[in-house]
C-alpha cells in the first residue's frame, strides 16, 4: 500500500499482465489482505504479585521488549534503564531504530507489537490514528501507580505540569508519556545582548523594535531570523505572545477550532507585530528560503539576534554556537503594558513520546519500564547524558547544566502558571504545519498581510472543524 | 474454429503420422478448392485429453494426442507456460495482488494503523473530487508529466546528436561527434551516478538565498532583479522540473547515443551527397530512426515525472508544492488516512496507465529495418 505509487509505475510497462491482475480471484477473497492479524492483546497486569514495589505485577523473570527511536538522544539512556529493569525482572530486548513507522506499523496492524515504543522522529506514527484504532494503552494506570522512589507519592505527582495533558486527546485518558521537557521561546546570545548591545531582553514590542534597530544600526546584526522552510517555528514565540496579550482563552479557542479563534484581537495584533519586524527590514535577508539548520547557523554566527526555537537548539547547533555565546531563552516579548498576562508566558511542553501498545504481550512490563524511566536517578541520568530536561520535576536540580538549559529552567520557574501547551499541534498536525506555519512564513516574506494570514489560517481551521474525516478532541 | 468432434477411432487406431500430419499441414497451407466444401470437422482427440496433455511432459503425451492438429499450438504454449510459471506466480503474488488490494483498500476507511475498517464504496473518491489540495497536487504532477519529458528528451536528443553526428567532417569519417564527445558523454552521465536524495540536497543548497549559488549567479550576469528570497517555496514546481530534467538528461544522452550509433553510416553518406545539412539530416534521418528509443524514453520519463517524490519531499518546503506521491505520503503517514491515500494511489495509477497507453498508441509507427 505504502509503495503502491512506485509499484504502479514500475509495473506499468508490463501492462500486458494487468489483464491478468484484474481477473484475479474475486472480491470475496479480498478481505484476507494486509490487515489480517489483530490480537486481543495481553493483560494489563502481569502474572507476578502486585505490590507497591511492583504495582503492575510484572512476573519475577518477566521480559520486556522496547523499541527506542535512535535520534538526537541516542539509546544509551534507555540501555541504562534496561540494566535497572534486568536487576529486578527478566531480560530486556531493546531495539533502537530511526524507522519507527516502517518497523512498528506492520507489527501494530499485525497485532504483534513490542511492549513499549518510543514513537518519535521523522517517521513517527500519528497518535490520533493510533488512538482511534485502539492501538495504545491508557497510561492513567502508570500515572496513578506509586513512584519508583517513594511508594507514598504517585507517579503523577512527580511530573512537571503539562506532562500528562499532552497525552490526552479530549478525555482523561493519557496515551503517551512525553519524557523530554522542551522550552520553546525566543533564543539569543546573552553575551551579545547584555554586554555588546548593553540591553536587557525586551518585554514590550516597542522595546523589541528599538533593540533590533540598535543592533542593526550599531553592529550590522539583524534582529530576527527563523527557519523559513519550516516557518511554524515562529509559533514558538508568536503563540505565547498572543496568549500574553489576550489571555489563556486565546489558546483554548485555537485548540477548540473555534470559528473566530485566529481573528481574535490578540492574535491579529501578534501577527501585526511580527509583520512590522519584516516590514522594517529587521529580519535577516533570505530568511524565508532557509531551513532550520541554516537559520540556527546564521544566528549562532551572530548575523541575527533572536530566533524562535526550542531547547533542542543547544544540542542541535552545538557545533556552531561559540563557547562565549552564553545561550539563553527569553519568554516571548509581549505587546505593551495593557497585555492580559504579565511577562513570562512560555510555551513549554513535554515532548518525545513513549507509548505502550494496547495489544502488547507484556503490557505490565512496558508500563514498569516507563515507571523506571520516571525515577529520579534515571531522569537525572538522562539530563546528564543528553543535556535535556525531563518531565520529572526536580530531577535536574543541582546538576551542572549547560547555559541554554539552565536558562530554560529559569524560564519555566519565571512562567509560574503561565505555561501554555498548544494542543492543536498534535491534534491537527495539518493545521499547524500546512496552514498556520505556511501563512506565518508568507506573511514574514511579505506576501500576505497580518489580516490575510490570520484569515487563511482561520479558513483552514474552519475546514478542518467541518471535516468528518478528522477526529476532534474538544 | 475447432468444434468438439467425436473421436475418430479408426484414424486414432491407425496412428499413421505420414497420413495425419501432411493432411493437417495441407489444410492450413493450401486453400481448399472452391467446389469442395471446407471440412467442418477434423478428426482429433477430445479437448479434455488435450487439456490433460497440457499438464504432462511431452514424453508422457499419448501418441494420439501428438497427432492432433492442435497439438503443435499446445506444445508451444505448454513450453512457454511452464517456463514462465514461476515468474508469473511471483508477478501475480507480489505485483498484481497488491494492485487488487489497493483497489479494495481505497474503498474502505482504513487508517493504516488499525485492524478494523469498513467498506465505504466510492466515498474516498467523491472526497478526492472536492479536495482542493488533491487538485493542486494533480495539476503539478500533470505539469511535470507534460514538460519534463519534452524538455529532457529534446535536450537528450540534441546532445546525443551533437555527440554522434554533430561534429565537423573529418577525414575518413562521414559523420562524427563534436570535439571531445567521449568526455562529454561521461560528464552528462554523472547525475545518474548520484542518488536522487543527494541531487535534491545539492540543488536545495544551490537555491538557498543565503548560501546558494543561484542568486549570486543572477546578480553577476546583471539579472539581480530576478533574485528570490524563497526559490523553493515560490517556484517549487519549476525548480522541481529543472532538477528532474537535469538529473535525467544524461541517461537519455547515453540511450539515444546507443540508438544513433546503430544507424548505418551509409544513410548519412547518401544524404550528405544529396546536400543535406545538419538539421535536415537530423529531422529526416536521425529522428525517425531513433523513434523507438524516443518513445520508450518518453514513457519512462513521464513515469519519472509523475513520481518526483524524492525530489519534492526532500527539496520543497511546505509552502511550496505537493505532487501526487507526496500528497499520498502525507495523507497516509502524517494524517493516518491510509485508505484515502490509497485512493490517491489508484488515481495516480490510472493517470500513469492512460499516459503509457496513449504514448504507445500515438507513437506507433512501422519499424524501419536497417
Amino acid at each position: 500500500m505504502t509503495s503502491s505509487s512506485h509499484l504502479n509505475r514500475r509495473t506499468l510497462l508490463k501492462r500486458s499482465a494487468l489483464a491478468g491482475a484484474l481477473t484475479l480471484p474475486g472480491v470475496a477473497a479480498l478481505t484476507s489482505c494486509a490487515s489480517g492479524g489483530g490480537g486481543n492483546g495481553g493483560d494489563s497486569t502481569g502474572s507476578g504479585e502486585v505490590s507497591d514495589r511492583n504495582p503492575f505485577g510484572v512476573a519475577e523473570d518477566g521480559g520486556v521488549e522496547v523499541v527506542i527511536f535512535d535520534g538526537g538522544f541516542g539509546d544509551e539512556y534507555a540501555r541504562d534503564t534496561a540494566a535497572l529493569y534486568e536487576e529486578h525482572y527478566g531480560s530486556v530486548t531493546l531495539d533502537s531504530t530511526q524507522e519507527i513507522s516502517q518497523l512498528m506499523q506492520p507489527r501494530l496492524v499485525g497485532g504483534n507489537p513490542p511492549d513499549m515504543i518510543n514513537n518519535s522522529g521523522a517517521n513517527q506514527m500519528p497518535h490520533p490514528a493510533l488512538i482511534r484504532d485502539n492501538q495504545i494503552a491508557d497510561l492513567t494506570e502508570l500515572f496513578d501507580a506509586p513512584s519508583w522512589d517513594d511508594p507514598d507519592v504517585p507517579v503523577r505527582d512527580t511530573l512537571l505540569p503539562g506532562t500528562i495533558e499532552v497525552g490526552q486527546y479530549g478525555g482523561d485518558a493519557s496515551y503517551h508519556l512525553n519524557y523530554v521537557y522542551t522550552v520553546h521561546g525566543t533564543w539569543y546570545s546573552k553575551r551579545f545582548l547584555n554586554d555588546t548591545l548593553e540591553e536587557e531582553f525586551p518585554q514590550t514590542w516597542d522595546e523589541m523594535i528599538r533593540v533590533c534597530e540598535k543592533a542593526r544600526r550599531d553592529h550590522d546584526v539583524y534582529g530576527w531570523t527563523y527557519a523559513g522552510q519550516h516557518a511554524r517555528y515562529l509559533a514558538f514565540s508568536m503563540l505565547p505572545m498572543a496568549v500574553k496579550v489576550g489571555g489563556k482563552e486565546v489558546m483554548e479557542a485555537i485548540d477548540r477550532l473555534e470559528p473566530d479563534a485566529w481573528k481574535a484581537d490578540a492574535v491579529v495584533a501578534t501577527f501585526e507585530a511580527f509583520e512590522e519586524l519584516a516590514a522594517r527590514g529587521l529580519v535577516l535577508p533570505g530568511t524565508p528560503g532557509i531551513d532550520h539548520i541554516d537559520s540556527q547557523t546564521e544566528w549562532a554566527q551572530g548575523r541575527a539576534l533572536f530566533i524562535p526555537n526550542g531547547s533542542w537548539v543547544e544540542n542541535e547547533s552545538k557545533e556552531v554556537i561559540p563557547d562565549d555565546f552564553d545561550l539563553a531563552v527569553g519568554a516571548p516579548t509581549g505587546l505593551d503594558s495593557s497585555d492580559a498576562l504579565p511577562y513570562g508566558v512560555i510555551y513549554a511542553a513535554a515532548g518525545e513520546p513513549f507509548l505502550v501498545p494496547q495489544n502488547a504481550k507484556n503490557r505490565a512490563a512496558g508500563m514498569e519500564y516507563l515507571r523506571m524511566m520516571l525515577s529520579n536517578d534515571m531522569a537525572r541520568n538522562f539530563t546528564d547524558k543528553v543535556a535535556s530536561l525531563t518531565c520529572v520535576a526536580g530531577s535536574a536540580d543541582d546538576l551542572d547544566l549547560p547555559p541554554g538549559l539552565a536558562s530554560a529552567q529559569q524560564a519555566i520557574q519565571g512562567a509560574g502558571d503561565n505555561i501554555i501547551v498548544p494542543r492543536f499541534r498534535d491534534w491537527y498536525a495539518e493545521l499547524f504545519i500546512d496552514h498556520m506555519g505556511v501563512a506565518m512564513g508568507q506573511m514574514m516574506a511579505g506576501e500576505l498581510t497580518a489580516a490575510q494570514a490570520t484569515d487563511r489560517i482561520q479558513q483552514a481551521a474552519n475546514r478542518i472543524a467541518d471535516d468528518d474525516n478528522v477526529e476532534k478532541y474538544l | 474454429m475447432h468444434s468438439e468432434v467425436p473421436p475418430d477411432s479408426s484414424r486414432e487406431a491407425a496412428g499413421d503420422p505420414a497420413d495425419g500430419r501432411p493432411a493437417a499441414r495441407s489444410g492450413v497451407a493450401v486453400a481448399p478448392p472452391p467446389e469442395r466444401p471446407r471440412p467442418e470437422v477434423r478428426p482429433g482427440v477430445p479437448t479434455r485429453r488435450l487439456v490433460l496433455a497440457f499438464f504432462l511432459p511431452p514424453s508422457l503425451t499419448p501418441e494420439a494426442v501428438k497427432y492432433d492438429r492442435r497439438y503443435r499450438a499446445l506444445d508451444k504454449y505448454r513450453f512457454v507456460a511452464w517456463f514462465t510459471l514461476l515468474p508469473l506466480a511471483f508477478y501475480l503474488l507480489l505485483v498484481a495482488w497488491p494492485f487488487v488490494q489497493a483497489f479494495y483498500y481505497s474503498m474502505t476507511d482504513w487508517s493504516g494503523y488499525g485492524t478494523e475498517f469498513n467498506f465505504i464504496g466510492f466515498d474516498n473518491y467523491t472526497r478526492l473530487w472536492s479536495d482542493s489540495q488533491f487538485w493542486d497536487a494533480t495539476r503539478n504532477s500533470l505539469v511535470l508529466l507534460v514538460f519534463a519529458p519534452v524538455i529532457t528528451l529534446a535536450l537528450g536528443l540534441f546532445f546525443a546528436y551533437m555527440l554522434n553526428a554533430g561534429g565537423r567532417h573529418r577525414r575518413n569519417e562521414t559523420v562524427s561527434g563534436v570535439f571531445g564527445s567521449k568526455f562529454y558523454k561521461v560528464v552528462y552521465f554523472f547525475p545518474q551516478v548520484l542518488s536522487v536524495a543527494i541531487i535534491a540536497v545539492i540543488w536545495a543548497r544551490a537555491f538557498s538565498p543565503r548560501s546558494g549559488v543561484v542568486n549570486p549567479l543572477l546578480e553577476n550576469v546583471g539579472l539581480g532583479a530576478l533574485t528570490q528570497n524563497d526559490w523553493l517555496g515560490k517556484y517549487g514546481l519549476w525548480v522541481t522540473l529543472l532538477v528532474l530534467c537535469w538529473s535525467f538528461v544524461g541517461f537519455y544522452v547515453v540511450l539515444f547515443s546507443a540508438s544513433m550509433g546503430s544507424i548505418p553510416k551509409e544513410i548519412y553518406e547518401a544524404s550528405l551527397l544529396d546536400g543535406a545539412n545538419r538539421s535536415t539530416t537530423f529531422f529526416r534521418i536521425t529522428f525517425p530512426l531513433t523513434w523507438d528509443a524516443i518513445r520508450t524514453g518518453w514513457i519512462y520519463m513521464g513515469i519519472q515525472a509523475l513520481d518526483a517524490f524524492a525530489i519534492v519531499s526532500i527539496m520543497i518546503p511546505r509552502q511550496g508544492i505537493d505532487v501526487l506521491p507526496t500528497f499520498l505520503y502525507l495523507k497516509a503517514f502524517r494524517d493516518g488516512q491510509a485508505a484515502y491515500a490509497t485512493a490517491v494511489g489508484v488515481v495516480l495509477f490510472l493517470i500513469t496507465l492512460t499516459f503509457a497507453l496513449l504514448m504507445m498508441r500515438v507513437g506507433r509507427r512501422d519499424r524501419i529495418e536497417f
